[in-house]
Formats: C-alpha cells, sequence, structure tokens
C-alpha cells in the first residue's frame, strides 16, 4: 500500500483535552449572565444599553487593531466578549455612551493589543480602563452617578445615590440611609451595572469552580481576607458582611481578580496574590479617600504577579530530597 | 514508608503532583493475544536499542534459522540481533526506520517453516555473572518502550542499595492493552519471571504495579499464585489509580515506594529498579527455554484499523504486513502512531519494521483524531497543573524560544519526561512537547560551545 506523503506526523501527544480558549471564555461569559440580568432588573434598560454597547466596541476595537498590525484575527476566541462585559459591569448604568467606546477602546487597544494580545497585557484591561475613566471623568463616575431606575417595583431605596461604600466608615460604622444587608444581597441598590448583584455574581463563581475554569483560591482568599480583617476592624459582623456583600468586592474576587494573563499560576502565588488584594482593598477602603479600593488593589497586584510566580515556583520533582539530603549533610 | 493493604493488594503510598485524565479507550482489553503467522520478510535493524549498534554476522545468502545471532558488537551496552523467522539472508545494508533514520539492518526472506535454531538451549546459571551474560544474550531491552538493554539495568553493584524491584504493568497510556493481555494470557510467566530474578537478584521488595481498571489482572495473578506452592507472599501486587502518566517511571516508583528520583539520575540511585510486564514474562520464558527475543506482543487498534487485536510478531515485521493481518485499514488513516497516543511516534510511513521495544501500532481516520489550531497561551495555568514533574511548561516554552540556554536549565526543561500531559491539557492547543524538545536542545546546544 502507498501512503508515502499522505500519513500526517506530528510531536506527541496525538490526544488533546476538548478544552478551548473559546469554550472557556464562552464559560465565563455564562458565569457573568445572572449579574447582567439582575442589572437590568435593577437599573433598567439602560444597562443594557451600556453593555451592548462595551461589548460591541470591545469586539469592534480588537478587529480593527488586529488588522491594523497585520496579525491574525482573534475576536473568535470570545476574549474581547468578555472584557466588554467586564467593562460594561464597572460603569454605572448613567454613563454617556461615548465614554463606554472611549473605555472600551483603552482596555482593547492601549491594555490588551499593544501589549500583544491575548495571554500579554500586564494588568486586567477592563479595570484599568474603568481606572482611566474615574479618573478622566471624576463626577460621572461617582456618588450621584449610581442612579437606578426603579422597573420592578422593588422597594429600592438604595438605588438612587451614593454607593453602599460611602456609607460605612470606620468611626461611625453602617452609617443611616444605608441598604440592608438583604439588599446587598440581591443586589437592589447602588452601584455599578455588574457589582451590585452578589447573589447573581455568587452563581456565576459557583459555576465557574464547578467547570473548573477558576480555582476557588482566588475568591476564597481574596473574600476571606477582606471579611477577617473588616471583623477585626470594626468588631461588629453586619459591618464585616456589608463590606462583603456591598462595593465591587464579589465581581472583583470572582472575575476580575481570577483573569488568567493577570493573576498567578502557581496555587502558592494565587494565594499570596489573593492576601495582597484583600489586604488593599481592607487598607483603601478603611483609610483611603475613595469609597471603594478593589480595582486598585486588583491592578497593584497585578502588576506584581511576575514577582510572585518567581517566588513561588513549584518544587522540581526529586529536588526536595536533594535540599533535605544537602541539610542533613551539613548538620 | 508502609502501603495500605487493601484485600491483600497494596495501595499506593504517594500520590504525586499532576497528571491528567484522558479516555482509556481499552478497547482490546478483551483480546487475548493472537500469534501473527510468518510474514514473507522481517528487516531487522542492528539497533533497536539504547547503546552501540550492533555489526551484522551473516553475510547476504546464509540460511538463518530462529534463534540465530545475526549481529553482535563487542559493546557492553548493546544486545544481540536474532534471527526472527527461519529463511535467506537477502540483503545487508541501510534501512530506514520508524523514527526517520536511515540504520543498518539485515532482511531475511522467510521459508515459511519458522524452524527453531538448534543452538537453542536453556542458559545455565550458577552466578549473578552468568545470569547477567545470559541475559544479554537473549537480546532482551526494555519492552516498554525505552529499548534500554536489560542487562545493563540488572548490573547494579551489590553495595549500591538497590532492594526494590517493581514490575510496571500500569499500562496507563491509552488504548494499549496488551501488558494487561500478558498478566492474563500469560499469568504464569510473569510470576516466574518474578521469583526467579528476586532470588538471583536479592531484591527485598518486589511489587507488582497495576492500574486499577485492570480487575481481572489482579485476580488472574493471584489466583496463578495460590496455585503454586513455592510461591511465598513475598511479591505483593499494587494497585494505582487510573491516571496518565502512572506508568512513567519516576512517577511510579512515588507512587509504589514514596522515593523521588532526582533529576538526572536513575531508578537505581533511589534503590529500585523497574521492568516492563512484558520483560518479566520474556525473561520467565527465556530462562525454561532459552529461546532469545525473537517476536513480541503488541496492540493494534485505532479508528482506522479493521480488526484491533492484540498480537505476538516476530520483531522486524513490517507495519505494513501488521496492519494487513488486522483487517487492513477500514478508512484512509490519517495518522498511523507507533505507540501509545501520548508518547508514541506518528509514521511518516508504515512500510518500517517493527522494533524490539514497540508495544503498539494505532491507525485513525482523520475525522477521529482531533486537531486543536494552535493559538496564544492565555497563562490558564493547566500545563502547570498536569506536569507530574512539577515544571512550569509555558516559562520553559518562553526560555525555550528566548534560546536562553541558563533560563532553561533553571527552569528544569531536562527533568521533562515527554509524557504529553501539559499539551494534552492545554486549551490553546500549544504542542508543548515539540517546545519542550526544543528547550532540551537549546540546553544541549549551548553546553557544547
Amino acid at each position: 500500500m502507498e501512503l508515502n506523503n499522505k500519513l500526517t506526523v506530528s510531536a506527541s501527544p496525538h490526544v488533546k483535552s476538548a478544552e478551548t480558549t473559546t469554550g472557556i471564555m464562552l464559560d465565563v461569559i455564562i458565569a457573568l449572565l445572572p449579574a447582567g440580568i439582575a442589572s437590568i432588573f435593577v437599573f433598567g434598560i439602560r444597562a443594557l444599553l451600556v453593555i451592548a454597547v462595551s461589548v460591541a466596541s470591545c469586539v469592534l476595537a480588537e478587529y480593527l487593531s488586529r488588522k491594523a498590525m497585520k496579525r491574525d484575527q482573534t475576536i473568535g476566541d470570545l476574549s474581547a466578549v468578555v472584557t466588554g462585559l467586564l467593562l460594561a459591569y464597572n460603569l454605572p448604568s448613567t454613563i454617556p455612551v461615548w465614554e463606554v467606546i472611549f473605555g472600551a477602546i483603552v482596555a482593547i487597544v492601549v491594555v490588551k493589543q499593544m501589549f500583544g494580545g491575548i495571554g500579554q497585557n500586564f494588568v486586567n484591561p477592563a479595570l484599568l480602563a474603568r481606572i482611566v475613566l474615574i479618573s478622566a471623568f471624576p463626577s460621572r463616575m461617582s456618588a450621584g452617578a449610581f442612579v437606578g431606575t426603579n422597573v420592578v417595583g422593588w422597594d429600592v431605596d438604595g438605588v438612587t445615590g451614593a454607593t453602599p461604600m460611602g456609607l460605612i466608615s470606620l468611626a461611625d460604622g453602617i452609617k443611616d440611609g444605608a441598604p440592608s444587608l438583604m439588599h446587598l444581597f440581591l443586589g437592589t441598590t447602588a452601584g455599578c451595572i455588574g457589582e451590585v448583584s452578589a447573589l447573581a455574581l455568587l452563581l456565576g463563581g459557583i459555576y465557574l469552580i464547578i467547570r473548573k475554569v477558576i480555582s476557588p483560591i482566588i475568591p476564597c482568599v481574596y473574600i476571606g481576607t477582606v471579611a477577617l480583617i473588616m471583623l477585626i476592624a470594626f468588631g461588629d459582623v453586619n459591618a464585616m458582611l456589608y463590606e462583603v456583600l456591598g462595593g465591587g468586592l464579589m465581581i472583583g474576587a470572582i472575575f476580575m481578580a481570577t483573569d488568567y494573563t493577570t493573576s498567578p499560576i502557581t496555587d502558592k502565588g494565587k494565594i499570596i496574590y489573593a492576601l495582597g488584594c484583600g489586604l488593599l482593598t481592607c487598607l483603601i477602603r478603611l483609610f483611603g479617600s475613595l469609597p471603594e479600593g478593589v480595582s486598585f488593589s486588583i491592578i497593584i497586584m497585578n502588576i506584581l504577579v511576575p514577582h510572585i510566580e518567581n517566588w513561588t515556583k513549584p518544587t522540581i520533582f526529586g529536588t526536595v530530597k536533594e535540599k533535605k539530603e544537602k541539610k542533613e549533610a551539613a548538620e | 514508608m508502609a502501603n495500605e493493604k487493601i484485600e491483600g493488594v497494596l495501595k499506593p503510598v504517594k500520590k504525586g503532583h499532576g497528571g491528567i485524565h484522558v479516555s482509556h479507550n481499552k478497547n482490546t482489553s478483551k483480546c487475548a493475544i493472537v500469534r501473527m503467522p510468518a510474514p514473507a520478510k522481517v528487516v531487522l535493524p542492528m539497533q533497536q536499542h539504547i547503546g552501540a549498534p550492533c555489526t551484522p554476522t551473516v553475510a547476504v545468502g546464509d540460511e538463518v534459522k530462529i534463534g540465530q545471532v545475526i549481529g553482535d558488537t563487542d559493546a557492553f551496552v548493546s544486545t544481540p540481533v536474532h534471527a526472527t523467522v527461519s529463511g535467506k539472508v537477502t540483503a545487508i545494508g541501510p534501512v530506514k526506520v520508524a523514527n526517520g533514520s536511515m540504520v543498518q539492518a539485515v532482511t531475511i526472506e522467510s521459508d515459511g517453516k519458522m524452524e527453531l535454531s538448534e543452538d537453542i538451549k536453556p542458559p545455565k546459571i550458577d552466578t549473578k555473572d552468568d545470569f547477567l551474560k545470559a541475559v544479554r544474550a537473549s537480546g532482551l531491552v526494555g519492552l516498554g518502550g525505552a529499548g534500554f538493554p536489560t542487562h545493563v539495568k540488572l548490573a547494579f553493584k551489590e553495595d549500591s542499595g538497590v532492594d526494590t524491584l517493581i514490575i510496571n504493568a500500569a499500562e496507563c497510556e491509552p488504548f494499549i492493552t496488551v501488558d494487561h493481555r500478558e498478566c492474563i494470557d500469560n499469568s504464569w510467566d510473569v510470576l516466574s519471571g518474578v521469583y526467579t530474578i528476586k532470588e538471583i537478584l536479592g531484591f527485598k521488595n518486589v511489587y507488582i504495579a497495576i492500574e486499577d481498571n485492570k480487575s481481572d489482572a489482579f485476580t488472574e495473578l493471584m489466583k496463578v499464585a495460590a496455585d503454586n506452592a513455592d510461591w511465598d507472599d513475598s511479591v505483593k501486587l499494587v494497585m494505582l489509580p487510573s491516571q496518565y502518566p502512572q506508568g512513567a517511571e519516576k512517577v511510579l516508583i512515588q507512587s509504589v515506594t514514596g522515593r523521588q528520583v532526582p533529576p538526572g539520575k536513575l531508578p537505581s540511585d533511589v534503590g529500585v529498579v523497574v521492568m516492563n510486564v512484558q520483560s518479566i514474562s520474556f525473561l520467565g520464558r527465556y530462562l525454561k527455554t532459552g529461546k532469545p527475543l525473537v517476536s513480541r506482543s503488541l496492540t493494534v487498534d485505532g479508528s482506522a484499523i479493521a480488526e484491533p487485536k492484540n498480537i505476538r510478531v516476530p520483531i522486524g515485521t513490517l507495519i505494513t504486513d501488521i496492519i494487513d493481518f488486522c483487517g487492513g485499514f477500514k478508512a484512509e488513516p490519517y495518522k498511523v502512531i507507533g505507540g501509545g497516543p501520548m508518547m508514541g511516534m506518528s509514521l511518516y510511513d508504515i512500510n518500517v519494521p517493527l522494533l524490539k521495544n514497540n508495544n503498539a501500532v494505532l491507525a485513525f481516520s482523520a475525522d477521529t483524531i482531533k486537531v486543536k489550531p494552535e493559538r496564544a497561551c492565555i497563562r490558564c495555568g493547566r500545563c502547570v497543573q498536569a506536569c507530574p514533574m512539577s515544571l512550569m511548561p509555558t516559562k520553559i516554552e518562553t526560555r525555550a524560544h528566548l534560546k536562553d540556554v541558563e533560563g532553561c536549565q533553571a527552569a528544569g526543561a531536562m527533568t521533562c519526561m515527554e509524557c504529553g500531559s501539559c499539551a494534552f491539557a492545554c486549551p490553546s492547543g500549544r504542542p508543548l512537547v515539540q517546545y519542550m524538545r526544543l528547550a532540551k536542545a537549546v540546553i544541549r546546544e549551548g553546553s557544547a560551545k
């Protein structure tokens, strides 16, 4: 039988897992859906508009920048959709549309593509875009911006006005007019589009952990650290729960801090990184002039990731013994 | 460290890092090993082992019989090659082998009689030296895939602290079932080989390690052992979890004994010798009959093979003849693999001879062997989670592309055993094993300068 030049020759292994980058991104998108649906109930159709504009501009920005750089098209991996969702979820529903587009360009073109595209950005694109928007348009990104539309007739006292994180302080504890813990848990409160409903975000987080898309280390250690420090700082379980459920901690710990590219790939590294995120979040929330500290904490820890990975390299098989032997020999 | 017993079978003492769950596809596990009739010709390369190549000891036109030496050398790290069919030597010269290199080979055209050489007689063994000489003369190399001469492996010094023999029947590669069948079809040979070697070489601990998806192998071996009064209970069975790469030497040693072989060291450095179950079974037969290594068992399977089988074949049989014996191709083959799908080599041509260390021939049609397009690394860390050697494959890849010799070394590239777990797990379809080989090449080039 003459088969020469017909057989495929490639390096082993010849079987591969069914997992693909696109599949992973699709899982993240599915996990982000509950928070998106919750946001539409809380903030109305305007939230959907922001989400749609953000996703569309992220995908278009990625498409055009890959084209301009004459690189392979990567919009098929769906990572730009994830960035678009995360960016929208970190913005208030009242934000002007052109600011969303500006944010998308910062996230995709400046932070992601200029550093080489997927897997190469050194900070989380959506978070950096959010920080740029906060710095550039402070009035539209704070207090008064978080106006909700009472579409379902819920008791939404907390929806207008300040972010819940502005209604708690170390000096005064939980202030008058602050939303109840149940409001924070369900999400019927003021805040950015996707951050308000702890319940919806937890559902997404559990899905990602079950699907083995993310390891539970980062969310658990991050939220755990914040809970512990806040419990010690306030000496009050209610205040601790308020800090855990309110603001951007849930979305940050579950969806932003777990971004593959900008978090450590070693388990030990993940623990150090999440501890750092938790500690910084608490410092900013308790002592900083900003009411919220999740975004800055994650960005700072993102930058430290290469160092954390260097400190936490796994011990290569068979080398533990050698070290022990050397120690024994030295003794 | 003590193993915990479960109904006469031991559990592993330690679970290592990493590993992957890959579909077993042990389709042929119920197919008893059948003997393939003599092929029209065999091609016997003079190098089918790690070490010095042999020189042909026959000439074109010579009549040879099965078991007659046709190639040998004075080098210690080498094994002789024997005629595997009776017939006439028709050619001596370079031929292409599975890995693409040209190797000196002796071609024998079979007379169809399969006559045994008169020189075959059971070896006379009084001392350990006699035994090692006999093992060398048998032509045995590790039949699990490495092809390392067995007599070299067994020639450890008495004061070297080697106290443990592990028989590797883990068979963690998907599709391959021939080690499993060996435990069932030739259980007596396996145990006879084990007890003889234990006695001659004085091993304190002997373990037969099998994955837990082969329960009938445990039953069969225990039954045969119980039936023979000469065999005490000093040889232990160990039931390993079915997780790839459980049968990789270093992983196996860790599971069974808890010991870790340091990078660049051999199992004997931690007091262990590992032998494949087919090698020990062969030794069991050889010590009784004196018939050298002239045939071996292998699994033939895959979506493109008409009649998947476990077969016993004369060494040197062309892969194309083996496939014909298994009903030929039922679909156009896209990839033909010598060995398992995780570590086997894809063949560029099936007109190459079967070598001593080849334990499977698998053929797949295009629609059944997934091709994952290569995309950028997303740093998901699945390769790091999967690596049984606790390496960071993605970091090694980066160092390799930069041709960073020290970086590759520091990242432990040389410790990589190319098991393929990282590349299997990679969602971006990166050919990480290829990149690990690149890293090793970078180190070799760097240190050659």
